[in-house]
């Protein structure tokens, strides 16, 4: 990767200056190594990245129509990750060449995000920050919105997901893309993905997820509408035990993945 | 345990590659092949110089290249310069047998196992190509290729694998830094102890006198290998009217039998050869190899792979170290590249864990094989015989059996990493 590695710039968004970085290193270095380490707490999402970086990769290259296999395929596109956790995403969009801002609630995650980007000579800008914040201040006239959002396994945690919606429609230029990835709300999920993960298979702490805030595609779709974004496609994302790996299918009922456009500007 | 390595906490190292490999012989240089051709940055670093690598004496082996191995090295682009000197085998007969005049009887037994390519298609189960021609052709396409770094000689010193990446400390002081760290140096792989990677091995009371002989008759590209009471003798094609032996001796026995004179090696070689090829003669140069078992507890941890022999020594009764390695190089050179693709962090143990996962198997069936078949075969004992004896009869009479065994070998069985199916990888 070195040769289309940026080096570490400060960006205005950029976390504390190289100064703080022993304090930092201390303060989150068992943070981080938990968050990244793919055997540690966190090997679900881990597992599960592979699956949701190619979806993520393929759809946008195919909507700002590049060739998803060639080299730097998001080369010069600015995107958001909504609720970027340790980096797992935002890193491996920005080796494919993206300009890459993460945001995310918790700042202590966003510290180690940042600590780890560094290290690894990545160029993200990340910050403490809610959607609906960002896009204020891009209402404000501070800042553009993005070329395309990803916010994966976002919304089923977010107390409002009609104004969580609202944001990230805000934050998506008109003629940009949104992916997303979250759990429907069906009686499989409740078996699976609550009971089976976080009870049987003790892959997630108990409590992770609130079942009830599981988003059918169906009421993804409405809400995508009320606020100028089109729902495209849907695809079901599935385990298979006997590789351990997760891969895209037409079984929706669980875990699964959206693509959404924000229409151009009405009226131009 | 070599003094571990001080890398500078911050200063970027002179040196970077996205993959770093040590050790530039048959797999290592595949793999920095393999990894070049879909457009990663690769260092490939050993001690030696190039130059020695392809010297007549350096390695006097000839490998048994399987036809997944062919494939891989044709989707290489390394192909073309074997094809010329590359010998077909065509069959492969294995027998039970003794010595000529031991213990008033010799000869061969008359039940063995015959794999016919025929049976399974137009292709050769593989191609006899001598390990120098190997090592020439590879080591010519890396240096023809813009993307590989080679940095020899050069001695490694240390490998300090960090949370974003490694660094290599040669022992020049110059610094290299990578996301993934290689060891591809073979048996007493330094990459692999700079980790303490545990290890399982055991010496075989045996070593392998090798070298290369001309006989009268043509060969017809038949490769045989004798189960001898001291273990395998095996006869192998090559070009013309030659064949590369692979003699395995008791290892008390076989420092003698290299130090005889060219008419004494001779006349014990032809008593373990026969005379069915007419007369034969023994070319110079004689090499002897120790035989040993290894497995590494490990071949993956953050940062850093094994490939090849650093990650599994076997015995080299089936001809299979190198195809084997090769089949990890494959392996490991596609989920790279697929991981590369998705912008994941090459040095990342969720990737390396795909690779591991991959080749386990594969691995372990063949370590059990070759440890088991020596063991079986490489003794005298009357029962042993006749059961072992009956057991070739038996798969030799199964054809589905037989011809399992002949794609096993032939390395064109199970899942197979696309470059083994002779397809390219990368964009």
């Amino acid at each position: 990767m070195a040769a289309r590695r940026a080096t570490a710039t400060e960006g205005p968004h950029a976390g504390p200056g190289p100064t703080a970085d022993a304090a930092e290193v201390a303060r989150f270095a068992d943070l981080a190594a938990s968050w990244w380490d793919p055997r540690g707490p966190l090997r679900p999402l881990h597992r599960l990245n592979p699956v949701r970086l190619r979806y993520v990769r393929d759809r946008l290259a195919g909507h700002f129509g590049r060739e998803a296999e060639g080299p730097a395929p998001l080369a010069g596109l600015s995107l958001l990750d909504v609720g970027c956790g340790g980096g797992l995403i935002a890193e491996p969009l920005c080796r494919l060449g993206a300009r890459v801002t993460g945001i995310d609630a918790a700042a202590a995650t966003v510290a180690v995000a940042a600590l780890h980007a560094r290290q690894a000579g990545l160029a993200i800008a990340y910050r403490a920050l809610a959607p609906e914040d960002l896009a204020a201040e891009v209402a404000a006239g501070s800042g553009a919105p993005f070329d395309a959002v990803v916010s994966l396994e976002v919304i089923e945690h977010v107390a409002e997901p009609d104004a969580f919606l609202a944001a990230l429609g805000r934050l998506v230029r008109p003629g940009g893309a949104l992916v997303l990835a979250t759990l429907n709300r069906t009686l499989k999920s409740l078996l699976l993905a609550k009971i089976g993960a976080e009870y049987v298979l003790r892959w997630l702490p108990v409590g992770t997820h609130d079942w009830r805030r599981f988003v059918t595609p169906s009421e993804l779709g409405e809400g995508l509408a009320r606020h100028g974004l089109r729902l495209r496609e849907v695809s079901g994302v599935v385990y298979s035990p006997m590789t351990d790996s997760w891969r895209l299918a037409g079984d929706a009922d669980v875990n699964y993945m959206a693509y959404a456009v924000r229409e151009a500007a009405p009226g131009g | 345990m070599p003094a571990a390595p001080r890398p500078s906490a911050s200063a970027a190292p002179a040196l970077a590659a996205e993959v770093a490999i040590v050790g530039a012989g048959l797999a290592g240089a595949t793999l920095a092949l393999a990894l070049a051709r879909a457009g990663l940055a690769v260092a490939l670093i050993d001690r030696a110089p190039p130059a020695r690598q392809t010297l007549p004496g350096f390695d006097g082996r000839a490998s048994a290249v399987s036809l997944g191995s062919k494939r891989l090295l044709a989707a290489l682009g390394v192909w073309p310069r074997l094809a010329g000197g590359a010998q077909p085998i065509a069959e492969i007969r294995v027998s039970d047998g003794r010595p000529e005049g031991v213990a008033g009887w010799g000869g061969v037994s008359p039940l063995f196992l015959h794999y016919d390519h025929r049976e399974l298609g137009e292709e050769p189960l593989g191609f006899m190509v001598e390990n120098r021609h190997l090592r020439h052709a590879l080591l010519a396409e890396v240096a023809a290729s813009e993307r590989i770094l080679r940095l020899a000689p050069a001695e490694v010193a240390g490998v300090a694998r960090g949370p974003a990446a490694a660094r290599v400390a040669l022992a020049d002081g110059r610094e290299l830094g990578a996301a993934l760290v290689v060891g591809a140096e073979g048996r007493d792989s330094f990459v692999r102890r700079s980790a303490a990677i545990p290890v399982t091995t055991w010496s075989y009371p045996q070593a392998a006198i090798v070298c290369t002989v001309v006989h009268e008759r043509p060969h017809r590209g038949i490769a045989h290998e004798r189960f001898l009471p001291a273990g395998p003798f095996a006869i192998l094609p090559l070009s013309g009217n030659r064949a590369s032996i692979v003699w395995t001796e008791r290892a008390d026995l076989a420092e003698g039998f290299l130090g005889l004179s060219q008419p004494e090696f001779e006349a014990e070689l032809v008593r373990r050869f026969g005379d069915f090829l007419g007369p034969v003669r023994a070319l110079e140069g004689r090499w002897l190899y120790p035989l040993s078992f290894l497995l590494a507890a490990r071949s993956v941890e953050p940062r850093l792979a094994l490939v090849g022999d650093a990650a599994h020594g076997m015995h080299p009764v089936a001809g299979q170290g190198i195809n084997i390695g090769w089949r990890d190089v494959a392996a490991l050179a596609e989920v790279l590249v697929e991981a590369r693709g998705l912008g994941r962090d090459l040095g990342d143990l969720g990737v390396l864990a795909d690779y591991e996962r991959w080749r386990r198997f594969d691995v372990l069936l063949m370590l059990a094989a070759t440890d088991g078949i020596n063991r079986l075969f490489s003794n005298d004992l009357g029962p042993l015989r006749l059961a072992r004896d009956l057991g070739l009869g038996a798969v030799n009479a199964v054809g589905p059996l037989r011809r399992l065994f002949m794609r096993q070998a032939m390395g064109v069985a199970g899942d197979l990493p696309r470059l083994l199916r002779g397809e390219p990888i990368g964009p």
